[in-house]
């Protein structure tokens, strides 16, 4: 085999992230539409896409700023649900952490679910790529994604006010969680993590300020660790 | 009409930023190659189901929209999204399939 050029792996990149623009074109929509229905403004709702770059968060922050949470809860809430991304950046270091500061930086500002889990998995495919064959493949992943992210971000501000309420808007932001949720729950120890967040959540509804939220997010997050080691003791899970 | 606040939404934008910043550039940019205890990345792996159903529930159960009624149209919605998003683990089939049931039972129910 022809030992692969950083041009090549750029490509390779740019074919293994085109796919999930189907994926990323209506959420980014969808965050523009909520975001205004919300009281956002375009330059606010742009904003967020462009500095936070993180779909989930940025549905969680919207939600909680309507129901007037106070700012550190949203802020404390919406970076949980990004704490995964805590977890990719452990997961790519070994590959990537000899390059560049900048380039690092750039590949941190650029981290989103599909560009990780594309990556991991060409670079445990090839264990013979060099650190810039392997940047090169991140940023070709990211290349259709991110700038559709932010266009369509701005579309979905633009066209949301002219929704009418018949269309029900409120439920897209839970439709499109638990549209991710699912395919989360792999194993177990993940759909216990879910109803044991599900549960503490509703048990503390009462709770102001969306604060039974954090609870709930600890308590799922201990349970699904347990479950895990449970599993792992039985044997269920290598 | 606006019922969030200009000031709110600039501060948890800026404290969102830079901390989810922080948070994706932590280990690569500067633990470098140490590895991490494994009971942290195992409390790591649960974060996002431990989060988001939680945020979810309450909106499903207590819609704003109906004024906080369980509501039969949006419940059956709900269900269908997670089944498809189970059969299909595709996030824009469970998407879809969660709008389209929502519509239908709008229309036969509403």
């Amino acid at each position: 085999m022809t030992p692969q050029t950083t041009k090549s792996t750029y490509w390779q990149g740019v074919r293994a992230g085109a796919p999930f623009i189907l994926v990323l074109v209506p959420f980014a929509l969808l965050f523009g539409v909520v975001a205004t229905e919300a009281g956002f403004t375009v330059i606010e709702t742009f904003a967020y896409s462009a500095l936070v770059v993180a779909g989930a968060a940025q549905f969680t922050a919207v939600q909680l700023l309507s129901e007037h949470a106070p700012t550190l809860i949203i802020i404390a809430t919406a970076l949980a649900v990004n704490l995964r991304m805590a977890m990719y950046s452990a997961s790519l270091t070994p590959h990537l952490g000899r390059a560049p500061l900048g380039k690092r930086a750039l590949v941190a500002y650029l981290m989103v679910d599909q560009a990780y889990a594309s990556a991991i998995l060409e670079y445990e495919r090839h264990p013979e790529w060099t650190v810039p064959q392997k940047l090169a493949f991140y940023f070709g992943a990211v290349t259709p994604l991110f700038p559709l992210w932010l266009t369509f971000t701005v579309v979905g501000a633009m066209v949301g006010n002219a929704i009418p309420p018949e269309f029900a808007l409120d439920f897209a932001v839970p439709i499109t969680f638990l549209a991710m949720i699912a395919p989360m729950l792999r194993t177990g120890a993940h759909v216990v993590a879910a109803l044991v967040s599900i549960t503490v959540s509703l048990a503390l509804a009462f709770v102001p300020y969306s604060m039974g939220l954090l609870v709930a997010g600890a308590a799922g997050m201990i349970a699904g660790a347990q479950v895990e080691l449970w599993m792992v003791r039985r044997g269920a899970v290598t | 009409m606006r019922d969030v606040a200009t000031l709110d939404i600039w501060i948890v934008l800026i404290g969102l930023g830079l901390g989810s910043f922080a948070l994706r550039f932590v280990f690569l940019g500067i633990i470098g190659d140490r590895p991490m205890p494994p009971w942290v990345l195992r409390h790591l792996r649960y974060t996002a189901v431990a989060v988001l159903p939680g945020l979810v529930a309450p909106m499903v159960m207590w819609p704003p929209a109906t004024g906080g009624t369980l509501d039969a149209p949006r419940l059956i919605a709900a269900a269908v999204t997670i089944i498809a998003g189970l059969v299909t683990r595709n996030v824009l089939a469970a998407i879809l399939s969660g709008a389209a049931a929502l519509y239908i039972m709008l229309y036969l129910l509403g």
